[in-house]
């Protein structure tokens, strides 16, 4: 598949400045500007309800958050694919999707929300919600983004951590749940090494519940980071901002129950790619992260 | 016939079945699964479930309304979505386990001050408020969840945190007063009010 | 044989000439194996090797001796008609297990030199095998059972242009199927219920020109063999028939379980527990509607799986039965549609096949509730009936009331007497074994009828593999029985479902007709196929032992009114078992002999004591042990320099005068290698194996004679997988008489 040329762009609420992705946002630009990737932000869009929206909301008032988003998206920048980075974002668009066109009941209470604000969503006529690796892997290609690299991530030996919600339900087409490839790939392709069987690659980083339940969500953390330090990982790199925010800044927290040592720093792939195309470390956001990642900044200001 | 036989005849008369097909989110799966176990199996918070997913789905076949509707165990999901890719009979059991919950609480059978339970409806206001998620006044709201003195306790344990946060550029004290929102919040009320309206209007009614 | 001329071929190809000198080998052959013609050829089996050989057949030669790779490849080329072949394995028994090493040269090529002798040994004692001519070819089979199986057997057949007998003995065509309200459709979708089919299937057998209908009929007598099975029929009027059928195909199905036999469970304590054929014609009288015994509509139906089977427990059944798991989903469906509450209380829910997975997932759209659980007692409750249950998903007793429980009871197979019975009681009359005596006794006072009434030296029926199920071995060989030429189709032969017995019974049929034309052929059926060599006895030297008639293990040998062997070409499998039966050695096949082998391995050059070079000599049965050593040769596993390896057709057939033979030829160890024997045996002729096991435990007197250590011979059990394993064996055995010493016998 060619590049678009342009995407719609839904950052969601993390990926907004001085939100808790921001360094996802700025590296994201720079990758983009890099990469030649055009997107345009879908205005007004509204928060996806996420994983734990359903607790508050039942499932047309959640669903209807993301009908919203896609019937604004469609308004404004007609059959453009949606772009989300965020994999919350990503799958709560997909299952309104779904719902839209396989539940007639839901998609009519969907469709009367709408209709208070004078949109609507169509079965079959809704354009596609794709999450932003699907843009790297399937629209440019990862040979294509290797071929483009002016600094090579040389000695930088990574642990692709996938998690969840970019891996399941949906996934990224081709890869196996068990044991997607596309993250050691893209790593591979920026010069750096990926950690071979990463045991928990996709394992989960507890989600929303590292709020409501911080012990077992620091319990799963930790064997994310064990399993990195296993493999002998200088640094994580995730594509999920909520998985970043979990695996790198509870690690203080752990140390302390743990007795562990953990440092790792825990990167966004849109940071290697940057800092792979020349990016400066400003530019890659590497100042955003609360555990440095001084390989790679040392690579950025070579 | 005795109170007590008259439970018994109750018992597997699928009537609580029926309630979760017509109530709750993709309920209808919920007769399909053949106790495998292979979704507890894949749970990372599999240990802290009382009911794991399969069991709770034999408890709803046999009619234990009370049981899995207070039960805690559906709070337990992360929303990994394990379970889901690994089912072999494709069940969406994800979101069965949040429609489990939703609907218990709507019933008001959901376990008082259970954790996730608040911190949802603290994130869902926060969006019916602004559109978009504020995550500043979440945490906060998440520190003062269970209670003003426990709340500063956990915000002095979080102090570090957020010092990095901030210091980190990802997250803006001024967010508490103001912050990200969006633009037509009227509309979004609108529409989130009519949506709520639908889903009341299908309920069906059981039991009581 | 005035006229025998051996040619011997010696191929070079592979690296056996790299490796070997085979000028050695051809003048081995001319001056030991006594070959007219020895010749060398770089690539044997190539147009121009293979003219070569025919050119000096039409010249005269009548043993051809092929010394290149296993009798097991390039059986093609290697095939010339009207003479007989020996093979010596150069490659895979040869070169491929010896290294390639300066050290081992010598060794490697005494090993050749002995596989030259002992195929021109084994040539020389061949005659060329024919057919007899004993029977011509019947287009007819006899299929025995109306049911589903039967009728599809029938039909099969029929579509092929053979005649079919088929006898009834009851008044009516259909079996257990015509008793469905409903039934799975035989293609998808799977999920949903069909009409009953079995009525047209009757109809098409009653218009079938092919087929002969003999109802309220049985077989009153059996005799002859595949291709001239000559059947008298018996009516129920008292008239008899004589037909003449080329084979038989025994569908005489299943009864369920009897249910009083399962009193916990309610079994003949109250009229509305019943078994599923019960609830099934229940149903059908009443078109759909759910009746309990008093007439009024039952609203509640629990379905409890397993009643009676996969149980340890006295007078249970131990085996699954297969179908019952999907046959109360469908009626349970029925409660369903008719607007009850069904429930099924399984432990495992078997529905195998992806139509099965269709079938499970059909009942629980249409909500029928399934539990895991344990059934402990069932009840009489008020009017109506509690099931008292561990439920084991919710771990917790539980109990559940119904209007009806169906018992998912096992099926008991409709097989005939065990033939072997007599024999058995005999045998543990023998052994002291009374309490063993008493339970076959009994077992035999309560015995079916005969179902075939053979007339054959061996019993009146097919015999059992377990519990009363006639199957001979259910992967190798389905439908065949250990009686050639008498197929068993549907669940007289396994637990089965209609579908499976449909297929079961067309694959029956198919094994029939095969039967028949092998027959008209002279040639064996499996696991010789197409073998036209067959067991011949000198009479002179015949001392009426009955050796041979006992233990055949196909009930291929009668006796005549002198009590000599009477052997039925067709009904024999070609296993030899006769032939290492008979203590006085008058058995042998034309091409398969005591001396065909005997002189193998006394062709071997025998090194004296102290030349530190063992002889092993190996019998392997052709039919795993052997290929499993041709597979070690493949994948370059070595094993000792001093192993003469002769394959047999069967542990079977190995006769104690060959390992007497042995010892006193200086041999210092034999190796036996059969396959597994015992209940899960995996002998291709059912018994040979074990027969050779009990034949050997006897060699140790032979062995004490000789004043020989026991351990130099040794039987083992190997199967087609062991080709690590067997190696390692023959290694042993070297090491082994390293530890003990060569053998005194070496002259």
């Amino acid at each position: 598949m060619a590049k678009k040329e342009f995407y719609s762009f839904y950052p969601g609420c993390s990926s907004q400045p001085k939100a808790s992705a921001d360094n996802f946002l700025r590296s994201s630009n720079a990758m983009c500007d890099a990469l030649g990737i055009k997107l345009k932000e879908i205005d007004d869009w509204n928060c996806c309800g996420a994983s734990i929206g359903y607790a508050g909301g039942g499932e047309v008032p959640r669903l209807s958050l993301s009908a919203r988003n896609i019937a604004l998206s469609q308004q404004q920048n007609g059959d453009a694919d949606i772009v989300a980075p965020c994999a919350a974002c990503w799958i709560a668009t997909r299952e309104a999707q779904e719902r839209v066109e396989h539940n007639p009941k839901v998609s009519a209470g969907i469709n009367a929300a709408l209709a208070e604000i004078g949109l609507k969503v169509e079965s079959g006529k809704m354009p596609k919600a794709r999450h932003m690796v699907e843009v790297l892997v399937e629209d440019i290609g990862l040979d294509t983004i290797a071929k483009g690299v002016t600094k090579p991530l040389e000695g930088v030996k990574i642990a692709g951590y996938v998690g969840c919600q970019t891996n399941r339900p949906f996934g990224i087409a081709g890869e196996s749940f068990e044991n997607p490839l596309y993250l050691d790939h893209m790593i591979e392709a920026c010069g750096a090494q990926a950690v071979d069987k990463y045991e928990k690659k996709v394992a989960c980083c507890s989600g929303a519940l590292m709020f409501s339940e911080p012990e077992k969500g620091h319990a799963l953390v930790k064997e994310i980071i064990e399993a990195a330090y296993d493999g002998g990982a200088d640094m994580i790199v995730t594509p999920c901002q909520l998985c970043q925010m979990n695996v790198e800044s509870y690690q203080s927290n752990i140390n302390k129950t743990y007795g562990t040592k953990f440092n790792i720093p825990v990167v966004y792939y849109t940071q290697l790619i940057a800092v792979a195309y020349g990016k400066s470390a400003q530019e890659a956001a590497l100042d955003g992260q609360i555990i440095r990642a001084g390989k790679l900044e040392d690579i950025a200001n070579k | 016939m005795s109170d007590m036989n008259q439970a018994m005849v109750e018992k597997y008369r699928s009537n609580f079945l029926k309630e979760v097909e017509a109530n709750v989110e993709e309920g209808t799966w919920v007769k399909m699964c053949m106790q495998c176990g292979v979704c507890s199996g894949s749970c990372p918070l599999g240990p802290h479930w009382e009911h794991p997913p399969q069991e709770l789905f034999m408890m709803i076949r046999a009619g234990k309304r009370e049981e899995v509707l207070s039960s805690s165990s559906m709070w337990m999901c992360t929303s990994c979505y394990n379970c889901i890719a690994r089912c072999p009979r494709g069940l969406p059991i994800t979101h069965i386990m949040h429609g489990l919950a939703s609907y218990a609480k709507r019933l008001g059978l959901a376990p008082n001050r259970q954790p996730t339970k608040e911190f949802g409806q603290i994130f869902w206001d926060s969006i019916a408020k602004n559109g978009r998620v504020n995550e500043l006044k979440i945490g906060v709201g998440l520190y003062f969840m269970n209670g003003f003195s426990q709340g500063i306790k956990n915000a002095l344990a979080g102090r570090e945190l957020g010092m990095a946060m901030m210091k980190s550029k990802r997250m803006n004290p001024m967010e508490y007063f103001g912050g990200h929102k969006c633009k037509d919040l009227s509309g979004i009320a609108k529409m989130l009010k009519k949506a709520e309206e639908f889903e009341a209007e299908h309920i069906t009614k059981f039991g009581e | 044989m005035a006229d025998m001329k051996i040619g011997a071929y010696i191929c070079q190809g592979c690296g056996i000439g790299e490796r070997l000198d085979t000028a050695q080998l051809a003048s081995v052959a001319k001056r030991e194996g006594k070959a007219a013609e020895a010749r060398e050829h770089a690539f044997l089996c190539s147009a121009e090797g293979v003219k070569m050989i025919q050119d000096d057949i039409a010249a005269g030669v009548t043993h051809v001796v092929i010394a290149a790779c296993s009798r097991r490849a390039k059986t093609e080329a290697f095939s010339f008609e009207g003479v007989a072949i020996s093979r010596a394995n150069l490659r895979e028994g040869v070169i491929w297990v010896r290294p390639d090493t300066p050290e081992a040269a010598e060794t490697t090529q005494e090993m050749a030199d002995d596989y030259v002798r002992m195929a021109c040994a084994e040539a020389k004692h061949m005659k060329i095998p024919s057919a007899s001519g004993e029977q011509g070819l019947v287009r007819t089979i006899l299929v025995v059972g109306g049911g589903i199986s039967g009728m599809t057997a029938a039909l099969e057949a029929a579509k092929t242009g053979y005649k079919v007998e088929l006898v009834e003995k009851t008044g009516a065509l259909g079996g257990v199927a015509a008793q469905m309200f409903k039934k799975y459709p035989d293609k998808a979708p799977y999920n949903v219920l069909a009409d009953n089919t079995t009525g047209a299937m009757i109809d098409a057998v009653n218009a079938n020109g092919n087929i002969t209908v003999h109802l309220n009929t049985t077989v009153a007598k059996t005799e002859g063999a595949p291709g001239r099975f000559a059947v008298t029929l018996a009516t129920e009027s008292g008239a008899s028939k004589e037909v003449t059928v080329g084979a038989i195909i025994q569908a005489t199905g299943f009864t369920p379980y009897d249910i009083t036999r399962l009193p916990e469970l309610g079994g003949g304590k109250s009229p509305d527990v019943m078994d599923q054929l019960a609830f099934e014609q229940m149903v059908k009288a009443n078109n759909g509607a759910i009746k309990k015994s008093d007439g009024s509509d039952a609203k509640n139906v629990v379905f409890v799986q397993c009643a009676g089977q996969r149980s340890d427990a006295e007078g249970h059944l131990p085996y699954c039965s297969g179908h019952c798991c999907m046959t109360s989903i469908k009626q349970a469906r029925y409660v369903k549609e008719a607007g009850g509450d069904a429930t099924v209380i399984f432990d495992d829910l078997r529905t195998p096949g992806a139509d099965g997975e269709d079938v499970y997932r059909g009942g629980q759209e249409a909500g029928v509730t399934f539990s895991k659980g344990k059934v402990s007692a069932i009840e009489a409750a008020g009017k109506g009936l509690k099931v008292n249950y561990t439920d084991k998903i919710l771990a917790e007793d539980t109990t559940i009331d119904a209007d009806i429980v169906v018992l998912a009871t096992g099926m008991v197979p409709a097989s005939g007497p065990n033939p072997y019975l007599t024999q058995e009681i005999e045998a543990a009359d023998k052994a002291g074994d009374t309490a063993l005596a008493e339970k076959l006794k009994a077992e035999q006072a309560s015995a079916p009828a005969s179902i075939l009434n053979l007339q054959y030296r061996q019993g009146t029926d097919v015999p059992h593999l377990k519990s009363g199920f006639t199957d001979s071995h259910f992967i190798c060989f389905p439908y065949e029985t250990r009686r050639t030429g008498i197929y068993t189709a549907g669940p007289v032969r396994r637990p089965m479902d209609a579908h499976q017995a449909m297929e079961d019974a067309t694959g029956a049929a198919l094994k029939a007709i095969q039967a028949c034309e092998n027959a008209a052929l002279g040639r064996a059926a499996h696991p010789r196929s197409g073998d036209l060599s067959f067991p011949s006895f000198r009479k002179e030297g015949c001392t009426q032992c009955k050796r041979c008639t006992v233990e055949c293990p196909f009930g291929a040998i009668n006796e005549d009114e002198k009590g000599f062997p009477q052997y039925n070409e067709s009904r024999c499998r070609r296993c030899g078992t006769c032939m290492g039966a008979c203590p006085v050695r008058v058995i042998s096949f034309e091409n398969y002999s005591v001396e065909t082998i005997g002189q193998q391995l006394k062709a071997v050059d025998m090194p004296d004591e102290f030349s530190e070079k063992p002889r092993l000599l190996v019998l392997a049965c052709e039919n795993d042990a052997y290929p499993a050593l041709d597979m070690a040769g493949m994948t370059k596993q070595e094993y000792s320099a001093f192993a003469r390896i002769i394959p047999v057709r069967c542990l079977g057939s190995v006769n104690t005068i060959w390992i007497t033979d042995a010892l006193n030829s200086g041999y210092d160890g034999v190796i036996l290698l059969g396959c597994q024997k015992g209940d899960n045996y995996q002998c291709h002729f059912v018994k040979g194996s074990e027969m050779a096991h009990y034949r050997m435990s006897k060699i140790d007197d032979t062995l004490t004679q000789l004043n020989l250590e026991k351990e130099r011979v040794q039987t083992y059990e190997v199967s087609i997988a062991d080709i690590q394993r067997i190696p390692q064996i023959i290694n042993d055995m070297e090491k082994l008489i390293g530890e003990i010493g060569m053998s005194p016998f070496k002259f």
